[in-house]
């Protein structure tokens, strides 16, 4: 069979799958629509959390940073594991036990203000749509280079089928769906590290091949597989593997920024509204995070192993030598060499090889058969362009694997996109019908009225993001997805931490704390990214704290300003204090209800 | 629910809290990131991964899941000692 017709297959397979748990557990009340009924068992919401947390970025693009990057990648995978124990610990098992169905609805009713209720849809609108047009996005690459179709074309068969589950099946088809999303995730992204673990290392858990030895030259001339690619890395002129180049604090910053970050995202909070009680929440937390850490104990092997790999095949190599799937990326522009000292030999070191930096290629070809580039070249000496997203998807392919396992993985890619972006559009379309319709524009609305503006709801954004994902707002949209995680941190964060760890915070000093905070966080993002770029590179950073980063400055800002404030005018209401002693307490969460 | 064995309870979460998010920040930000070079130098290496790169790639992440596990069993036997424990976990 060939590749083409087993990726049909799967993706097929995969489809129909999703769309039939949908339909036989599509949602017909509000309860069901906004948190499936809360009778969902720890076990299956653990592995549907994990789903929706693996965005389409992560599972294609992060282990290529890891191996482009080595020890500077390791603020993305503490910052996305660490986060859960914050959640767990600060945020979910309390909002659990306050029993409404958005996060939303608690800022509302514990600030006593539709105020507090508005900015939290803003802050809610604003982190879920620049996510979720990033896997729009990533849907339609995904299927382009699948079928050679255009982007555009990917992106709407995507918000289709997103549309069919999510909009129809609301949270209850979408908790089912994302259980099977996240073993086809899972079987995707481990099997064929562990082919390549055997391969390079001769081990068969690939987190042991990481800290194990290179043993593909012979177990004789076995070296430990870190110290091979330090030397790989430093003889090509990168910083070496295990040391990283980031500044201490900017590391530090960026890290936390993330973890704070995660604990404030609202599509993971509310899928812990889902489960039947506190205790519930707290078993559910354990899965979701061991779910996770399965996909992000394997990332540092693969990334070590894919860039060892691409190093030794790729380096050094004439080009008519060079690997079939060298040439296959290649014919799909993700891979570019240009032969700049005419040896015909490809060679790869640090440094952009091309400028512009994305390769624009034209239509003969050259003198060993490679593509020729309009792009001029760079003086450095690296002669090959490669975008970072290929390296999971062309992993099975630099190992050898057969066909069906690319297959897989093609599979695993849609799903990551399809998941999350289910996950974000259910939070987009209540914050929409719920928290603004219901709550402060027209409160007669009945329950079916509520659903049907739900569903009404979600086809609109889905419309708006469909259309981002296919005209992103230039570099915009990659950018802004990992900007989402310090807005979340500055704003939804630190609120819900003082709504329920401080009785005396109050309405003036929640409001002013999140609109200071994401107003400097947002101000310093645009500022650097948007109005003075060129600065780059730590000139005229805030105590050299990037962009990335800045949303732990941002939290600690909110903290102080909303206690400052809230010091001075006065405490909440009796019943506002009466209601938080009440959300500290695990026992006797009925269902969620309004 | 009487207020005293309400505040018990709250002060109880409180400590089991702090106690976990210390060792959080401990092995992310501390070993992961300010005191690495530190472990790199001194430390023994886990295979033939530095210690300090180690723990920032795969050792917090095995904590952080120990952590949630601990936070459980804890609040777990807190609920039952304060009364607050519901038979029936479904």
């Amino acid at each position: 069979m060939s590749q083409e017709s087993w990726n049909f297959l799967f993706i097929g397979l995969t489809f129909a799958l999703y769309i039939v748990i949908a339909f036989r557990s599509r949602a017909a009340s509000t309860k069901e629509y906004y948190v499936a009924g809360s009778g969902v068992s720890p076990f299956a919401n653990g592995m549907a959390t994990a789903a929706d947390w693996m965005s389409a970025a992560t599972f294609i693009s992060m282990a290529g940073g890891i191996a482009a990057s080595g020890y500077d990648a390791s603020r993305f995978l503490m910052g996305w594991t660490g986060g859960f124990v914050l959640l767990t610990t600060l945020i979910v098992p309390y909002l659990r036990k306050f029993n409404k169905f958005t996060v939303v609805d608690f800022l509302g009713d514990r600030f006593y203000s539709n105020t507090a209720r508005l900015v939290g849809v803003v802050c809610a609108i604003f982190i879920c749509m620049t996510y979720i047009m990033g896997q729009m996005r990533g849907v339609g690459i995904v299927f382009s280079r699948l079928f050679s179709i255009p982007i555009w074309g990917g992106v709407w068969i995507g918000a289709a089928i997103v549309f069919f589950y999510a909009g129809l099946g609301g949270m209850k088809g979408i908790t089912y769906t994302q259980v099977a999303q996240y073993c086809v995730m899972v079987f995707a992204y481990v099997l064929p590290v562990i082919f390549i673990s055997m391969l390079l290392t001769g081990n068969v858990v690939p987190q042991l091949g990481l800290i194990g030895s290179y043993t593909k030259d012979g177990m004789e001339s076995a070296v430990p597989l870190l110290d091979k690619l330090n030397q790989l890395n430093v003889d090509l002129g990168f910083a070496s593997y295990t040391d990283g180049s980031k500044s201490r604090i900017d590391m530090f910053c960026i890290t936390a920024a993330l973890m704070f970050g995660t604990a404030g995202l609202p599509h993971v909070i509310v899928r812990f509204f889902t489960v039947k009680s506190v205790k519930a929440v707290r078993t559910s937390a354990c899965w979701t995070l061991l779910f996770i850490a399965m996909i992000y104990l394997t990332a540092p092997a693969l990334g070590a192993f894919a860039r060892t790999n691409f190093i030794q095949e790729v380096n050094e190599v004439t080009y008519a030598e060079a690997p079939s799937w060298f040439k296959n990326w290649e014919d799909k522009n993700l891979i570019a060499w240009v032969d700049k000292n005419g040896d015909g030999r490809i060679q790869y070191r640090a440094g952009a090889a091309l400028s512009p930096s994305k390769p624009q290629f034209a239509t003969e070809r050259g003198a060993h058969g490679e593509r020729l580039l309009v792009n001029e070249a760079t003086e450095s000496t690296n002669e090959v362009y490669y975008d970072k997203d290929i390296l999971v998807m062309a992993n099975p392919e630099m190992a050898g694997l057969p066909a069906w396992v690319i297959a897989l993985v093609m599979a695993g890619c849609v799903a990551a996109a399809l998941s999350t972006a289910a996950g974000l559009l259910l939070v987009l379309s209540t914050s929409i019908s719920h928290d603004l319709i219901k709550k402060v524009l027209k409160p007669d609305l009945s329950e079916k009225q509520e659903v049907m503006s739900a569903r009404l709801a979600s086809f609109g954004t889905l419309l708006v993001a469909a259309y981002f994902g296919i005209n992103p707002p230039s570099s915009f949209v990659a950018k802004t997805v990992a900007f989402a995680f310090g807005l979340a941190a500055s704003s939804f964060f630190p609120t819900l931490l003082m709504g329920i760890f401080s009785k005396r915070m109050n309405r003036a000093g929640a409001v002013s704390g999140m609109i200071v905070g994401i107003t400097f966080t947002l101000g310093y993002i645009i500022y650097f990214q948007f109005i003075r770029p060129a600065l780059g590179h730590d000139t005229g950073f805030l105590f050299g704290i990037s962009p990335e980063g800045i949303g732990f400055i941002g939290m600690l800002l909110n903290f102080v300003v909303a206690f400052s404030v809230s010091a001075v005018t006065p405490a909440p209401p009796q019943e506002i204090q009466d209601m938080v002693e009440e959300v500290r307490l695990p026992n006797g969460v009925g269902k969620a209800t309004h | 629910m009487d207020s005293e064995s309400a505040s018990a309870y709250w002060r109880g979460s409180l400590r089991v809290v702090a106690i976990l998010l210390s060792i959080w920040a401990f092995i992310s930000l501390g070993c992961g990131v300010l005191f690495r070079d530190f472990l790199d130098a001194n430390f023994p290496s886990i295979g033939n991964a530095p210690f300090g790169f180690w723990i920032a790639q795969q050792g917090s992440i095995i904590g952080f899941v120990c952590l949630l596990l601990a936070y459980r069993s804890m609040m777990g036997s807190l609920d039952k000692k304060h009364g607050y424990d519901e038979a029936v976990e479904q």
